[in-house]
């Protein structure tokens, strides 16, 4: 070994680098080069990602809205004249349309512009206007006769006008819009009837059809997502862990539970539409639970969840010192009253964090979700718990995946939005987790 | 030889406490103690020595059924506290470590304040009534762990945060809120030290008036100085058990002798 060999020539020197240390200097100096490299391939994705979400998506909630004086024609939807909700009910959103045109005409007439082959300004407000009129229409009869300002949709290409998506030029080859249109638009926002504003309905609205973007919203995916994570957090937890307490510390350590350990590992690595096929053939096709329902989803993302957890878990019971053990048993506890008394607690935040990285994981898995039907068009809330959890829902991330097939462009604004939406319930999520584990951590 | 205190101290007959027969110790394949008999008396303190792995802590957990809670691990053998085998299947390892309490080589407080450290063992086994007597356990408990003093104005804090041969009096404490009637010890003062070893010393000597103490020691020292009895251990086999003055002053083995003197371990 001549490495080992004594220095053969006189002393050296402190001040002086030798060969060896020279060397061994470089290679510290590269490896720390190549860790920043990484680290900054790792932030350059991340910011990336996170600005072209952001530059797509905060758009979604903002919105155009135009505010008319909307004349309740009595003629129109009372013919009788007696307030009767049933009759009242008869007329469809088609009889509310004419109220939107003379509405229309009369604002244009008011601002004086005349502008030349212009046509069709109803068209600007969305076709959800004449729905939201009959809502509120039906709901207080007694407005029937009345003038009462309304503030309605703009639809999606005006929307997109003041978000830049739709300009003169591509107006002029869309049958939806026309450049007349968008000129009254910049007169009408002029005046003040139309601003653009924060859009709570992007949130709180349920998803909208093809033609009308502006409406659609995520409040039956978030219902559908919350439900999903309450039967995943009530099913998966006390589950796992109490599976993974009578593995780790009452099983008896033979090949039966190393095969169900090995198991539990492969488990975790199982694609997750798997569970999806799963969910379809027990849930749905043999135990007879309905399509689209949270419930069937909280049950195949429990599935899911399930070997995160209790491998979290059992991480965090083997990570409690076994002198913690001993010194229980030692003055007579139980094998229960140990790890229930002292293990539990001490492995309580590593549990938590695992849960919680478990959850965060299901809210956003969408490929199971398909398979069992979470992909349908649902327009109805469902209804409160527990019955809801038996509701037609839709889930966040397949909210997103399902915008992002629809031809309008106006969809990839509202599927990044979603995506913002989903990403700040991961935020929040991890937040707690972060919160729970500085709270409960203690030392020994 | 000042160490030799125990030569002065007059050795009464006890009764016996515990006696093993024929104790043997497998770990898996690797027989850990062969054909082990010792018989323990009561309020006494009963030294084991001997060189690192020769199986002295492995024996003394066969005591209380601590080996119970590794797998491999298979005792054989007849162990009786008071006439009874506490191998016999009808009896509860709990039962028994409450009535045989154990000290560890490393401190281990429950990551619960002071109180709660001492309180727990009488709470699980129903010792006291009612808050008044839970307190009053826990004060004598500290007393005589000879802690009370420098803990008694901060109950409420954590055990954690106590030095190291506070915690182990405190252990020490919570070891003898139970009651038990017979305390072993697993080198309790190895990562102690020497003041605080002095004190813990102090604290077998005065507990020996009331339970019968086995003490598991690397320290040749220190088993002179603390213990009435003391048994050599060697690769498994009780080399030699007897009144602690004669094997340190006239082993019958070879092998006693050597390690005494610092020839073998």
């Amino acid at each position: 070994m001549t490495d080992m060999s004594a220095p053969s020539s006189g002393k050296t020197s402190l001040l002086r680098l030798d060969a060896r240390t020279k060397k061994r200097n470089a290679a510290e100096r590269r490896f720390r080069a190549y860790g920043a490299i990484c680290v900054g391939i790792a932030v350059v994705a991340l910011v990336v990602l996170m600005a072209s979400i952001l530059k797509n998506g905060t758009s979604a909630f903002f919105q155009t809205h135009i505010t008319l004086d909307i004349e309740l024609l009595e003629s129109k939807l009372d013919k009788t004249g007696n307030r009767d909700i049933a009759e009242m009910s008869k007329v469809s959103t088609f009889g509310y349309a004419p109220l939107i045109k003379n509405a229309m005409e009369a604002k244009i007439e008011e601002l004086g512009v005349d502008i030349e082959g212009l046509k069709k300004p109803q068209d600007m407000i969305s076709k959800e206007a004449a729905a939201q009129l009959r809502r509120f229409v039906l709901a207080n009869p007694d407005v029937v006769g009345g003038t009462y300002e309304f503030e309605f949709l703009a639809s999606g290409r005006i929307d997109g006008y003041f978000k830049g998506r739709v300009t003169m030029e591509s107006a002029e080859r869309d049958k939806n819009v026309s450049p007349q249109q968008l000129m009254l638009a910049d007169a009408m926002k002029e005046e003040g009837s139309l601003n653009t504003s924060f859009n709570w309905k992007f949130i709180t609205w349920p998803d909208a059809s093809e033609n009308r973007p502006e409406a659609a919203g995520l409040g039956v995916a978030i219902i559908g997502s919350f439900y999903m994570m309450i039967v995943v957090l009530v099913l998966a937890l006390p589950i796992g862990v109490a599976a993974s307490i009578y593995l780790e510390e009452f099983a008896p350590k033979n090949w039966f539970t190393d095969l169900i350990e090995v198991n539990i590992s492969n488990l975790a690595a199982v694609p997750s539409i798997v569970f999806g096929i799963l969910g379809l053939a027990i849930f749905i096709n043999f135990a007879g639970l309905p399509q689209s329902a949270p419930i069937v989803g909280g049950l195949v993302l429990t599935l899911m969840t399930l070997p995160t957890i209790i491998i979290a878990t059992r991480a965090s019971l083997k990570a409690v010192p076994p002198s913690i053990r001993e010194a229980a048993l030692g003055v007579g506890a139980s094998k229960m009253q140990t790890v229930f008394h002292h293990v539990l607690p001490l492995a309580a935040p590593g549990i938590l964090t695992g849960t919680i990285i478990g959850l965060a994981q299901a809210l956003g898995e969408t490929a199971p979700l398909l398979l069992i039907g979470m992909v349908a068009f649902v327009r109805e809330y469902p209804s409160g718990p527990p019955e809801g959890f038996f509701d037609p829902a839709a889930a966040l991330p397949v909210q997103v995946y399902n915008w992002t097939q629809r031809a309008d462009p106006a969809f990839v604004e509202r599927a990044s939005g979603a995506i913002i939406v989903l990403l700040v319930f991961l935020l929040v999520m991890n937040l707690v987790a972060i919160i729970l584990r500085r709270r409960f951590e203690r030392r020994w | 030889m000042d160490d030799l205190r125990g030569i002065e101290r007059a050795i009464e007959m006890q009764e016996t406490k515990i006696a093993a027969k024929g104790v043997d110790v497998f770990y898996g394949d690797t027989h850990a103690i062969k054909d082990v008999n010792v018989e323990i008396a009561e309020k006494t303190v009963t030294a084991f020595i001997g060189p690192s792995g020769c199986g002295k802590s492995t024996f003394l957990r066969c005591l209380n059924r601590m080996n119970d809670t590794i797998d491999v691990a298979r005792v054989s053998g007849s162990i009786m506290l008071d006439g009874e085998d506490i191998y016999d299947p009808k009896v509860d390892p709990v039962q028994l470590r409450a009535k045989v309490g154990m000290v560890f080589q490393k401190p281990n407080p429950f990551p619960k304040s002071i109180y709660d450290n001492i309180a727990y063992g009488p709470r699980i086994h129903g010792l006291a009534s009612g808050k008044a007597e839970l307190d009053e356990i826990v004060e004598k408990s500290l007393r005589r762990g000879a802690i009370w003093e420098e803990v008694k104005d901060r109950l409420d804090q954590p055990g954690t945060g106590l030095s190291g041969g506070q915690q182990q009096r405190l252990c020490i404490a919570r070891a003898i809120a139970t009651e038990p009637e017979v305390l072993l010890m697993d080198e309790p003062c190895s990562a102690l030290d020497p003041i605080a070893t002095a004190q813990v010393e102090e604290l077998i000597d005065e507990l020996r008036q009331n339970y019968s103490v086995v003490i598991v020691t690397h320290s040749m020292q220190q088993a002179a100085r603390v213990s009435q009895k003391t048994a050599f251990f060697h690769l498994g086999d009780l080399v030699e058990f007897g009144e602690t003055a004669t094997i340190f002053t006239n082993p019958v083995d070879s092998r006693t002798e050597s390690y005494i003197t610092g020839r073998i371990g």
